[in-house]
């Protein structure tokens, strides 16, 4: 790691730990996993430019499939999280199989109609609770020793587990495997000449996206001890879509960005009502019309544009030679 | 019998109707260079995409060596060491030279489906990409984005990578198109140069290349087979010059 990269870590962890003093943990802990969520999607959006519309179906599964375990199974919280994270992989699989060899606008359907399934199981499933849902979820002490039980110390734990997930998005983007999904999404037919069996490629891309989705819904269930339907339904799935386009997809951070924007207007115009909603689909409308980037795409390709005409202004006063490096990817 | 390296058997495909190849038995001895020529719209690259398996073939078959390949992906195809080239420029545009080169190598890593991974890995990779740049002449835009070169440089940037595999059978589609005089040249003596040790198909306008290059012609007309033989006998062929309505063969 450069030593600004090293500095930005320290900065942002430093920002992490002082945040629940500042700001109700309960939110924080809900921003940070839609944040993994919406990171988790855009592996697949931005980094591969499949669109699944049933995203929600992981994120949903998996807190049902984690409450119950820890509810009624009496496991601890991190059990809860492997097996909803397993439940929701192993699901991406299935997703994944299913849909990987449709195109565009069919990928999309056949992941909707797939977690409408989903949905509807978990309409229907005894251990789902219908409308209920599962509630009162304990917040049983970690690995059987640390006690999570107050907000503040859920709220560390939570805090690693979605920047860690966070960070595996980014090092899978920039990954051996990260290079050949960019490859596929430039061009895809030239891949498979080169010997790439496309599929396969796409298949685990899913699945990790899946399977990191599962990792924030399983999580969430300890912060609001419920697993519910709305987690599940169609809306979610589109939610994620509008958090990753509105921080920017194919943005590293940008879809985290999207997703505190998003959830931070939910809380804070809760009072407003359905406005929240109205709102929501303003600002969906003027990012797909007037900001096609996001905020965080359309700050970088302002800052590339910026060094752009700096490096211009360099080598016409000094005609200096160009230089050879990368630019750096960008973050 | 010499050995053959592509072979196909009643080839043909149609297109709603249309048969744009239409029972083609070709044959390429192993170790030679291979035109296919013909009008255009002959099916030329119709007939690569039936051979890299990028189309399936209404009916017929194809063998790679003693392997019928009939039934395999294209990607599958490619891993037994026969790779094309195509007809409209293929780079991967949104990444640099260099970039491009080095994903045709990474396979060779074993590290291709490995995301826990930082990719400073590939930097392994570097020298080897470099030489195979270096050997097209383009080593000095290594750093340069692949959809800023001109259209003849993808063209170069294509044929570095598919050399990257370092496949056994080469199928290149119009290598020289749109390139200007001097990688023409260049083209020309390093398809020569890779030639040697490699089978190559190859379809190809610019005759003059074809007369040098080739030890056997292929001429394709309407979907099928019109002549085959050296130059010489196919640029005497009475059909092969009535094709060409007497313009270009003649005077080549
Ligand atoms: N996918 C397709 N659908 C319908 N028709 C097609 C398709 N691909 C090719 N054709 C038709 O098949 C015929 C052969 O095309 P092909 O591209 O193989 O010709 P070619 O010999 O490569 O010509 P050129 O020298 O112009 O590249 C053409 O008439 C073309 O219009
Ligand atoms: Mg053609």
């Amino acid at each position: 790691m450069s030593t600004r990269s090293v500095i930005v870590f320290l900065l942002v962890v430093a920002l992490l730990a002082a945040a629940p003093f500042v700001v109700y943990p309960v939110f924080l802990m809900k921003a940070l996993l839609f944040a993994l969520f919406a990171s988790a999607f855009n592996l697949l959006l931005g980094y591969v430019g499949l669109l699944s519309f049933g995203h929600a179906a992981f994120f949903g599964f998996a807190a049902y499939v984690s409450a119950h375990v820890v509810k009624v199974w009496e496991w601890g919280p991190e059990g809860g999280i492997v097996a909803g994270t397993a439940v929701a992989a192993a699901l991406g699989l299935v997703f994944g199989w299913l849909a990987i060899r449709r195109q565009g606008i069919y990928f999309a359907m056949v992941t909707l109609a797939l977690a409408q399934m989903v949905y509807f199981v978990s309409l229907q499933a005894s251990f789902t609770h219908g409308e209920d849902g599962i509630q009162a979820v304990p917040r049983r002490p970690l690995f059987g020793i640390v006690d999570i039980s107050d907000n503040l110390s859920l709220y560390f734990f939570v805090a690693v587990v979605a920047v860690a997930g966070m960070l595996l998005v980014r090092r899978a983007i920039h990954s051996p495997f990260g290079e050949v999904l960019r490859a596929i999404r430039e061009n895809e037919q030239r891949a498979r000449s080169l010997g790439f069996r496309v599929d396969r490629y796409k298949l685990l891309a899913f699945v990790l996206s899946a399977a990191l989705a599962g990792v924030a819904g399983s999580t969430k269930i300890l912060v609001f001890q419920l697993a519910s339907l709305s987690d599940v339904e169609w809306m979610m799935s589109g939610e994620v879509v509008l958090m990753a386009l509105i921080g920017g997809m194919g943005t590293v951070w940008g879809p985290a960005l999207g997703a505190v924007v998003i959830v931070a207007m939910q809380n804070y115009l809760a009072q407003f009502g359905a406005m929240v909603t109205i709102l929501q689909g303003i600002i969906f409308v003027a990012v797909v019309l007037l900001f096609r980037r996001g905020i965080v795409g359309e700050a970088l390709a302002f800052w590339e544009k910026r060094r752009k005409a700096g490096a211009a202004d360099d080598t016409a006063s000094a005609t200096l030679p160009e230089r050879q490096g990368k630019a750096a990817p960008g973050e | 019998m010499a050995e053959v390296a592509i072979r196909t058997e009643n080839l043909s495909v149609s297109f709603a109707g249309f048969r744009a190849v239409d029972g083609v038995d070709l044959s390429v001895e192993a170790g030679t260079i291979h035109a296919l020529i013909g009008p255009n719209g002959a099916g030329k690259t119709t007939c690569f995409n039936l051979i890299t398996k990028f189309i399936r073939p209404s009916s017929g078959r194809i063998w790679l060596g003693e392997q019928d390949i009939t039934a395999l992906e294209p990607d599958a195809v490619a891993r037994l060491g026969m790779v094309r080239s195509f007809q409209i420029s293929a780079v991967f545009p949104g990444l640099s030279v260099l970039e491009n080169v080095r994903v045709a190598l990474q396979p060779t890593l074993g590290v291709t489906f490995q995301f826990w991974r930082s990719n400073r890995i590939l930097r392994r990779l570097d020298d080897q990409a470099m030489a195979l740049l270096d050997r097209v002449g383009m080593a000095a835009v290594a750093g340069e984005r692949a959809a800023d070169l001109s259209y003849g440089r993808k063209r170069v940037l294509e044929i570095a990578t598919t050399l990257a595999l370092d496949p056994s059978v080469l199928l290149l589609d119009e290598p020289m198109a749109g390139m200007g005089a001097e990688d023409v040249a260049m083209v020309a003596n390093l398809i020569r140069e890779v030639g040697r040790n490699r089978t190559i198909l190859m379809v190809e306008h610019n005759l003059s290349v074809v007369a040098d290059l080739s030890d056997r012609i292929t001429v394709l007309q309407r979907g099928q087979i019109l002549a085959e033989g050296s130059y010489a006998e196919v640029s005497s062929d009475r059909r092969v010059i009535e094709a060409y309505m007497g313009e270009e063969v003649t005077d080549a």
